[in-house]
């Protein structure tokens, strides 16, 4: 199970230690783990850097609501960020709201990948009526859109119980579905190979055949998934906060955009209000990407070899590199 | 045929869906929706009276009107003769009409602006993974992160740009209210393609990195297929190879994740509908939300639900035909 907590895990590239222990379990990782790629590097390293400021930012920086007469100031050395329209210090709302959509982009991405393993591993494992109720279930709700429902959602309950978990349960009910699907196709491939028959035939336990035959190998989608869910998540809070639909109270790049729109941040050109809430989802986004793709070349293995970054450190000569790429190329 | 009765019978399923979700959401929500509602219209300075309450009890439940199965069928009745109230904020409009005003905006910029990305998505996609390695193949991390960008700060960033600093687009709205009259003419249209210009740009620059992805890793893994082999080996035009053999193939998969993908597009252009004041159906949406408008609120998210499944289902009997696999499989 270091898999999971590896893969799963946010991109804190230290919770490799106990493969250090044991070679052959460290050979039988390395197939699984992706290989370090500049990609994977990049991804991990960006998205560490802003976990990390999301968790230790708010400490750092003062009071993200007080107020101060310089208005609209233009980023300087006391406000790194500039201010807004109430003089607060963008700087400072950046590392609160960071921390509020990362807060609901990791819970989203924790209960949606839960749901979509419940609707799409057990049905598909006990089939019969419970995966055709199961999967149409899945289906209806994948049709269904989302971010309408939410907002429709979030309008019935009162301000001031519209809270951070309130939201993230919203989020992830309206998101699960998509998963869900993907994992059925692939347990029903793998609960039909020869060696979870033979499990049974050989009377394992239900629950163990889950857990211990077939889920280690929908780990690398699972982990995937996770990934998305927590972008979309993120995404989709920023959305609902934009409209004013949000969780009330709290900071989150979403509620920050929202002020800024509705405060004229727009005409009278602040950007520096708006530009760097937005920057940090897309800057996050991107790297949750990057790692996405390390996770797919594990699940894909064809997408993994012969690119040309890759060729290059076959140490062959220029003209031999050149024959392979016009081969390839045809 | 069988296969498109399912297909009928699936949708006629999530319809239902949709609809029982629009008539329970309000009465499962803690607390009473009447009264929240109530406070809200009466902080916001709109007349209360005994009258309104009545009237929200009988759209929302709640209050002591009959039993909920009672009401349920009063609910499915009124439905059945397209009979979604009067809206608030038009008074006294119906919310039919309302709807109706506002959604051919929606559906030829979200339609129009899809269609562009998936058709430039795909052929982009196809040509990275084609000639892997090359240029255009590293050039999809850079898209992707435009996919992790919320649509609506993009379209602030365009607007910023386009409008303010160098002012080609105008900022806000459908068509030029000064100089012509929404109808058949080529002033109105030509108005109505530059004002929707810049919506549907956002829309485009947002959701065409997936498209690119999906049919890059798609065309990867065609290529290694053996009929791509024994085609190479038959001496073919390398463009025949590409399109009839290989891409033919790796676009399915887009295809089926187009519908998926139309709810997403449809709740993101509803947030960036209110960046540019658009008179869509997301603006409609949202001007239901914040004016307590309930029934404009429940017939907006009916519209555009319905819309989605219509959407999935043309595509879905599409499908089928273009595929006949999937026919065959049911």
């Amino acid at each position: 199970m270091t898999t999971t907590t590896v893969s799963l895990d946010e991109p804190a590239s230290e919770t490799r230690p106990p493969i250090e222990e044991r070679p052959a379990s460290r050979r039988r990782l390395n197939g699984v783990l992706p290989s370090l790629s500049p990609k994977l590097v990049v991804g991990l390293a960006l998205a560490a850097l802003i976990v990390l400021w999301a968790i230790v930012g708010p400490f750092l920086v003062g009071d993200p609501n007080a107020i101060s007469t310089n208005m609209f100031a233009f980023p300087n050395g006391q406000h790194w960020l500039g201010t807004t329209q109430t003089g607060q210090d963008v700087w400072t709302q950046l590392a609160y709201g960071t921390r509020g959509s990362l807060i609901i982009g990791f819970a989203v991405g924790i209960m949606a990948t839960v749901l979509s393993a419940i609707f799409g591993v057990l049905g598909a494992y006990i089939g019969g009526a419970i995966d055709e109720g199961f999967s149409l279930f899945t289906n209806v709700f994948l049709v269904i859109p989302g971010l309408p429902l939410v907002i429709v959602i979030g309008n019935y309950v009162p301000e001031s119980q519209r809270g951070l978990f309130l939201i993230a349960v919203v989020l992830a009910i309206t998101s699960w579905a998509g998963s869900a699907r993907v994992l059925r196709a692939v347990t029903l491939s793998v609960r039909n190979r020869d060696y979870v028959s033979a499990s049974r035939v050989s009377g394992e336990k239900t629950w163990r055949i889950l857990v211990v035959e077939i889920l280690p190998n929908l780990i690398p989608v699972m982990a995937s998934q996770f990934v998305f869910a927590v972008i979309f998540a993120i995404l989709g809070e920023a959305g609902l906060s934009f409209l004013g639909l949000g969780a009330s109270g709290t900071f989150t790049l979403g509620t920050i955009l929202f002020h800024a729109y509705n405060d004229l941040a727009l005409t009278q050109g602040a950007w520096w209000w708006f530009v760097p809430p937005g920057l940090v989802i897309a800057l996050f986004g991107c790297a949750l990407s990057l790692i996405n793709f390390a996770i797919d070349e594990i699940i894909n293995p064809k997408l993994r070899d012969q690119t040309r970054s890759a060729r290059k450190r076959w140490n062959l000569t220029r003209d031999q590199l050149k024959a392979i790429e016009q081969e390839d190329v045809r | 045929m069988r296969f498109y009765l399912q297909k009928i019978a699936f949708y006629v399923v999530a319809l239902w869906a949709a609809v029982t979700l629009n008539f329970v959401i309000p009465r499962l929500m803690p607390g009473n929706p009447v009264d929240v509602i109530i406070s809200k219209m009466g902080a916001a300075g709109q007349p209360v009276t005994s009258g309104t309450r009545h009237a929200l009890e009988v759209e929302l439940g709640g209050g002591g009107g009959g039993n909920v199965f009672a009401q349920y069928g009063e609910y499915i009745v009124n439905l059945l003769h397209g009979n979604l109230g009067v809206s608030l904020v038009d008074y006294p409009e119906k919310v039919t009409s309302v709807i109706a005003q506002a959604l051919p905006w929606t559906i030829a910029l979200v339609g129009l602006a899809t269609v562009i990305s998936f058709i430039l998505g795909v052929g982009l996609g196809m040509f990275a993974g084609w000639k892997r390695g090359s240029w255009l193949d590293n050039l999809i991390p850079v898209t992707t992160m435009f996919q992790a960008v919320p649509y609506f700060w993009l379209a602030l960033i365009l607007v910023l740009v386009l409008t303010r600093v160098v002012s080609i687009f105008p900022y806000a709205g459908g068509y030029d209210v000064a100089a012509t009259m929404p109808g058949l003419s080529w002033g109105f249209i030509g108005s109505a393609l530059y004002y929707g210009t810049l919506p549907a740009l956002t829309i485009v620059i947002s959701s065409i990195g997936g498209w690119m992805l999906g049919m890059r890793n798609m065309m990867v893994s065609t290529l290694s297929e053996d009929y791509i082999v024994t085609a190479e080996a038959k001496g073919l035009n390398p463009r025949r190879v590409r399109m009839t053999y290989a891409a033919r193939n790796a676009v399915l998969p887009s295809l089926s994740g187009f519908a998926i993908s139309l709810g997403f597009v449809v709740a993101g252009s509803i947030v960036t509908e209110q960046v540019f004041s658009y008179p869509g159906i997301g603006q409609l949406l949202f001007t239901a939300v914040t004016n307590n408008d309930y029934s404009l609120m429940q017939g907006t998210f009916l519209v555009i639900s319905v819309s989605v499944l219509a959407a999935n289902l043309v595509v879905d009997v599409l499908y089928g035909i273009i595929d006949p696999r999937t026919r065959a499989r049911s």
